[in-house]
């Protein structure tokens, strides 16, 4: 029993560390990806300079954070200033522990792992609500405030509309949600469950700060919202986590949607790699094609669009599942 | 009521299809700029820059103007100061005290032709007070100013923005030429 206990440990400590390369090496793609798409959007070549057709630039951009002084506003609580990036980046390496990124590429199965990622994400909103509230800024204040509401309010939508899955697997454990679609298009909860995915997908980009649901940063109305007073790592790690937690969104709906790793002809991690990546691609095309909603028009949505649809599409879930 | 709320709200989701098709277009859409040091815009027709003479016709190193200095006082910050050589006396007296001049009818209209015009020498913007307002070029009476398409100026210090446009004039004439 005892030799077991360390044998889950070491995986778990190493599926740590490989998490954390995995989200430094996806903020890197990512940064990169996202700056590529706007400049093609915008019809122009976007980062260019460093490296051939810019490659390097997110490196040159890291080191920059890197290399810049950390610098605590005057009047701030230092120890929970810098501690909220901490608490914003810290539960988003858990989160990756759960999801099966392949038929063996998971490094800790659980039954409750869907709640876990829910849970974790959760604590994020705490990281910013300490953040805006510790930065001794208005901006900060304002973004915080908008971003605890804002969560709050899509929290709600987001639940309900994985409950439908819930419902029809029956497990919380995102490796069986997985086993519990086929390998081909037809045969994932999307084509159940389309309504339930777009209410998903917007929520997911709600929770996770992004455009156009952005408000908590907001930067042409506050300066950069929640993070206004971050200098170099604190921002980064801002950053960092802001784009851990879209691919966790990207994950999550790729499992419970897409049928995670489950693919035609070979399942596979490169099935779950290429959902995940086109999920994120949307998001990024997503944040450069619309414009900021307002802050009424966002809580619309969400009390009188997203919940009751949330609710119906559930009864009628309900419904089919108990005919 | 809930009817027409529904219909508008699905009218604004198809417009956000819309839109998706818009930028995904222009994704793939060649780009319109260029990589600046080594590449430069092939046309920069419309731009506004600092103004510049404009030769005469027959003569590319002269330029239209005839020193009225119209520019020079109408100019909001006093940029433009110019020389021009003096009519020559002679002629001017020639023509003053001919009354054939005065009276056109008589068809022996010697003196305006011989008289000399106002040659002009240099003609100095300092560009580091130009506000591009146009009134120097509205104001010629000959036309003899336009606006240049010089978009590339850089400079380390205020005297290289202090500019002679006739001696530009001369020199891109030259160019021209070569």
């Amino acid at each position: 029993m005892i030799e077991a206990i360390p044998t889950q440990l070491i995986i778990i400590l190493v599926g740590l560390a490989a998490t954390m390369a995995f989200v430094g090496l996806n903020a890197i793609l990512l940064v990169y990806l996202e700056r590529k798409v706007a400049g093609f959007i915008h019809r122009r070549p976007g980062p260019y300079e460093v490296g051939p057709h810019g490659i390097l630039q997110p490196f040159a951009d890291g080191l920059k954070l890197v290399g810049k002084q950390i610098f605590t506003p005057k009047g701030a609580d230092s120890v929970l200033f810098w501690l909220a990036p901490m608490i914003s980046m810290a539960p988003a390496i858990v989160c990756f522990l759960v999801i099966p990124f392949g038929p063996n590429v998971l490094i800790f199965n659980t039954n409750v792992g869907l709640v876990l990622i829910l849970a974790f994400t959760g604590i994020n909103v705490l990281a910013l609500c300490i953040a805006g509230w510790t930065s001794q800024n208005k901006y900060a204040l304002v973004g915080a405030a908008r971003g605890v509401s804002q969560s709050v309010a899509y929290e709600i939508p987001l639940l309900l509309a994985v409950l439908p899955i819930i419902f029809m697997t029956g497990t919380f454990n995102l490796y069986d949600i997985t086993l519990g679609q086929g390998a081909w298009p037809w045969q994932w909860f999307i084509v159940y469950q389309p309504v339930a995915f777009v209410i998903f997908f917007i929520c997911a980009l709600a929770e996770t700060n992004r455009a156009p649901f952005d408000l908590p940063e907001a930067e042409s109305e506050l300066t950069a919202g929640f993070h206004t007073e971050y200098s170099g790592m604190g921002f980064a790690l801002f950053f960092l986590s802001e784009y851990a937690y879209m691919v966790i969104a990207a994950c999550v709906t790729a499992v419970l949607f897409l049928g995670g790793f489950q693919g035609p002809v070979v399942s596979g991690w490169w099935w779950f790699l290429a959902k995940v990546y086109i999920l994120l691609l949307i998001m990024i095309w997503i944040r450069w094609t619309f414009p900021r909603v307002r802050f009424d028009q966002l809580l619309n949505i969400c009390w009188k669009w997203l919940i009751p649809l949330a609710i119906i599409n559930l009864l009628i879930t309900l419904l089919v599942i108990a005919l | 009521m809930i009817v027409k709320s529904i219909r508008e709200n699905l009218g604004g989701m198809w417009s956000l299809l819309v839109g998706l098709r818009v930028t995904s277009i222009n994704f793939f859409r060649p780009h319109v700029t260029v990589h600046y040091p080594r590449q430069c815009v092939p046309t920069l027709e419309g731009y506004r820059g600092h103004i510049e003479l404009v030769p005469l016709e027959k003569d590319p190193l002269k330029s239209k103007c005839i020193a009225c200095s119209n520019c020079v006082k109408i100019c909001p910050t006093s940029c433009i100061s110019l020389k021009a050589t003096k009519p020559k006396k002679a002629a001017v007296a020639e023509g003053a005290d001919s009354p054939a001049a005065k009276v056109p009818s008589e068809g022996k209209k010697e003196a305006p032709v011989k008289k000399a015009k106002p040659e002009l020498q240099s003609f100095v913007l300092d560009y580091n007070y130009c506000s591009l307002c146009g009134l120097c070029v509205q104001s010629c009476p000959t036309g003899a100013l336009e606006f240049s398409d010089d978009v590339y100026l850089a400079g380390f210090t205020r005297q290289e923005f202090v500019f002679d446009l006739l001696a530009r004039l001369q020199r891109q004439a030259q160019k021209k030429e070569q």
